[in-house]
């Protein structure tokens, strides 16, 4: 019995070895920095003025390459979300031409469509970008840090965009920038972000590192948009089935006291 | 239904009778749930209460699931992402299906260790076993079709990595391939197959499910000591017995109780913890992702496959004696289906005649080394193909072998087991002494 406790204790250990190994393969010699996001661990949450400031950010500029085909412009105005109120949703929407098949010609977009795909062919889609990139691997590459941190899209992505260096190099005709974050070192795009590439309504800080963070906590709403609701979920989830576990332990003992303890007659 | 003795449901009122005289089934249910258990089962017999769980919550999430996924190259990626977005509690349903698919191999890595350690598998308990181990591989089958469903970049390439096995077979893997695959390469038709069966084998290992449960319930459970119950008379028998309920179930509930608060919180805290992240890119034929690596519970058996490289003298002894026909990729396959096979056969290996390895002292260390090279088997499948991990790997898949092909058979031959108790009551009472004096008190089963 003993015995198989030990195998049991470490058959969890490896299991989280082993995974982290797959997730750690897929990792490269890159500088993720561990920035910090209000989102992070079981209690952590998005920041609403934050996710807005990202959203201007990605339809300032981002938004000119790069598409978002998976979210619903209408999302934009969801609890858990940037929260924006239903007109300026509408009005939103409204900067977008869409193609309408039953109008065979482009319209106006409304709450109810995507936003628009990638406008450049190598520009990849944005919608999962966070989720699609894992920076922590951690300790020993068990990747258990994920509970506290995150995945780390956000911080890559954060540490993609404050990493370039300045350096340029030309391979066969294309231009390619020297990366601290970017698997390989070089990467294809063009430095976004400088600082003061957008100005905010409410006056918040535009440095490099701010706006950074900002559009990767947007991103990360754009991939995990039910964040909020699944966290609740899981709280509800763990305090319910521990109230039933110890109220199932409870009769449990008091079924078996009578065998376990029984007294010869 | 059982071979231990024991009382059998009699129906009492008008109605019961009625029914019972035309189709048995409350004494059916009654039986099965009523059924003699041994009382000194500890806490690594509650696995199968987890694995029906998780076979349930499968097909439940799954079914809901299908409703909302559509099985088209051009839109499954983006109809998993409409469930994450748009289907009300999708996104949940979705991630316990995914992070399901783990607590279920968990649970019956757990299960099949148990059995290897006491000796569940030993005489009569053999069909139980292989039908055990049907399950299994129809579980491994399943999980990776589904897999296989989101078409994402590990998902098309895991694909073509593990259909190209079959294709590695001589004289008919080609054929055998293009079967599966439903033409030349992974493609639409490979992903309605794939989804077609996926919805199909759930309810197949649910028949086969009833089928282990009827198997056991006929030889009875094994149990910790391996020693049988007493069957010479219903007294005795009841000396050495629980019912199931409500006993074990109320035990196994609580275990299960216990496990789902875990596996909530990964679900709602790191539900992409077990996932790749590759598998948030759609799949693309054109880009190969730089390490192909398959879900945590395949990687035991992915390291074997991987193991015997050409430069093995084994691999090229085979090469040489087939004249050419087992090349290295077929004996990898070979190795990685021999690596199951060895297990099923388990029964007919372990020549000792004792069941439990609690009375065994040489086997003991064997076994944790079992236990050691599944784990070293799991971790190194996930490293890339190269050194020092080859060699691990050839190391800790010989050891599978050696374990299964010589170690067993040899052991029993020449070890000395420990003396086991006469009794299941005997070993019972050894960890709960009975006290001296006053009057038996046990909780009868609710009828």
């Amino acid at each position: 019995m003993s015995m198989f406790k030990k195998y049991i204790a470490s058959a969890f250990v490896a299991l989280g070895l082993s995974t982290s190994g797959a997730l750690a393969a897929g990792a490269y010699d890159t500088k993720v920095i561990d920035y910090d996001f209000s989102f992070e661990g079981p209690f952590g949450s998005y920041d609403v003025n934050q996710l807005q400031r990202g959203l201007q950010i990605y339809t300032e500029i981002c938004s000119a390459c790069h598409g978002l085909k998976f979210v619903p412009i209408r999302t934009l105005g969801d609890d858990g979300g940037p929260q924006m109120p239903e007109e300026q949703v509408i009005e939103y929407a409204k900067q977008f031409e869409v193609w309408d098949e039953e109008l065979d010609d482009f319209r106006e977009a409304r709450p109810t469509d995507h936003f628009p795909e990638s406008n450049l062919e190598n520009a990849p889609d944005l919608s999962l970008m966070t989720k699609k990139r894992a920076g922590f691997h951690g300790p020993y590459g068990l990747g258990i840090n994920q509970f506290f941190k995150g995945i780390g899209g956000p911080e890559y992505l954060a540490s993609l965009l404050t990493g370039y260096t300045g350096e340029e190099k030309e391979q066969a005709g294309v231009i390619f920038y020297e990366n601290t974050a970017f698997p390989g070192g070089w990467i294809a795009m063009a430095p976004p972000l400088y600082g003061d590439d957008v100005e905010f309504a409410d006056g918040h800080e535009t440095d490099l590192e701010s706006l950074s963070k900002d559009v990767s906590a947007f991103l990360m709403w754009t991939a995990e948009p039910k964040m909020m609701a699944r966290k609740q979920a899981g709280f509800a989830g763990v305090v319910f089935l521990t109230l039933l576990s110890v109220l199932l332990y409870l009769t449990n003992k008091r079924l078996w006291a009578s065998v376990k303890h029984k007294e010869n007659d | 239904m059982s071979g231990i003795p024991h009382d059998h449901y009699e129906p009492k009122s008008d109605g019961e009778k009625w029914l019972h005289r035309r189709l048995p089934i409350v004494g059916l249910l009654s039986d099965t749930l009523l059924i003699p258990t041994p009382k000194n089962l500890n806490w690594m017999w509650i696995w199968g209460i987890v694995l029906t769980f998780c076979l349930a919550l499968q097909i439940i999430t799954g079914i809901v699931l299908v409703m909302h996924y559509t099985p088209d190259t051009s839109l499954a990626f983006a109809s998993v992402e409409h469930i994450m977005r748009n289907v009300n509690g999708g996104h949940m349903l979705r991630y316990m299906h995914q992070n399901g698919a783990s607590l279920f191999f968990i649970a019956v890595y757990a299960h099949i260790f148990r059995g290897l350690y006491y000796g569940s598998y030993k005489a009569p308990r053999e069909i139980t076993w292989i039908i055990g181990m049907l399950i299994y591989l129809l579980m491994m089958a399943t999980a990776f079709m589904g897999y296989v469903l989101p078409w994402g970049q590990m998902s098309f390439w895991g694909a073509t990595v593990i259909t190209g096995l079959f294709g590695a077979i001589p004289f008919v893997g080609d054929a055998l391939q293009t079967l599966l695959l439903g033409g030349p390469a992974v493609d639409n038709a490979t992903l309605t197959r794939f989804f077609s069966l996926h919805y199909l084998l759930p309810f197949v290992i649910a028949g086969l499910v009833i089928l282990h449960i009827w198997a056991f319930h006929t030889t009875g459970n094994n149990n910790p000591t391996g020693v049988e119950v007493r069957r010479t008379s219903k007294e005795e028998a009841e000396k050495d017995t629980l019912p199931f309920w409500p006993y074990f179930v109320i035990k196994d509930l609580f275990a299960l109780a216990i496990i789902l608060a875990v596996f909530f919180a990964l679900v709602g805290f790191m539900p992409n913890y077990l996932g790749h992240p590759d598998n948030y890119i759609e799949a693309n034929p054109l880009a190969t992702p730089s390490h192909i690596v398959p879900e945590w519970y395949f990687l035991p058996f992915y390291a074997i496959l991987r193991a015997f490289t050409p430069d093995v003298w084994i691999v090229m002894f085979a090469d040489f004696v087939s004249g050419g026909i087992i090349k290295s990729d077929f004996f990898g396959v070979l190795a990685m289906f021999g690596a199951i096979a060895v297990l099923a056969a388990v029964p007919w290996l372990d020549t000792s005649s004792v069941r439990s390895g609690r009375y065994r002292p040489m086997f003991k260390w064997w076994f944790a080394l079992l236990v050691i090279d599944f784990f070293v088997l799991m971790w190194v499948g996930a490293m890339p193909a190269e050194e020092p991990y080859n060699t691990i790997a050839l190391i800790a898949a010989t050891y599978w072998f050696v374990y299964f092909l010589v170690i067993l058979p040899l052991l029993g031959v020449i070890e000395k087991p420990l003396p086991q108790p006469s009794t299941i009551e005997e070993d019972f009472n050894a960890h709960y002494a009975p006290k001296a004096g006053g009057t038996k008190t046990i909780v009868k089963p609710a009828e």
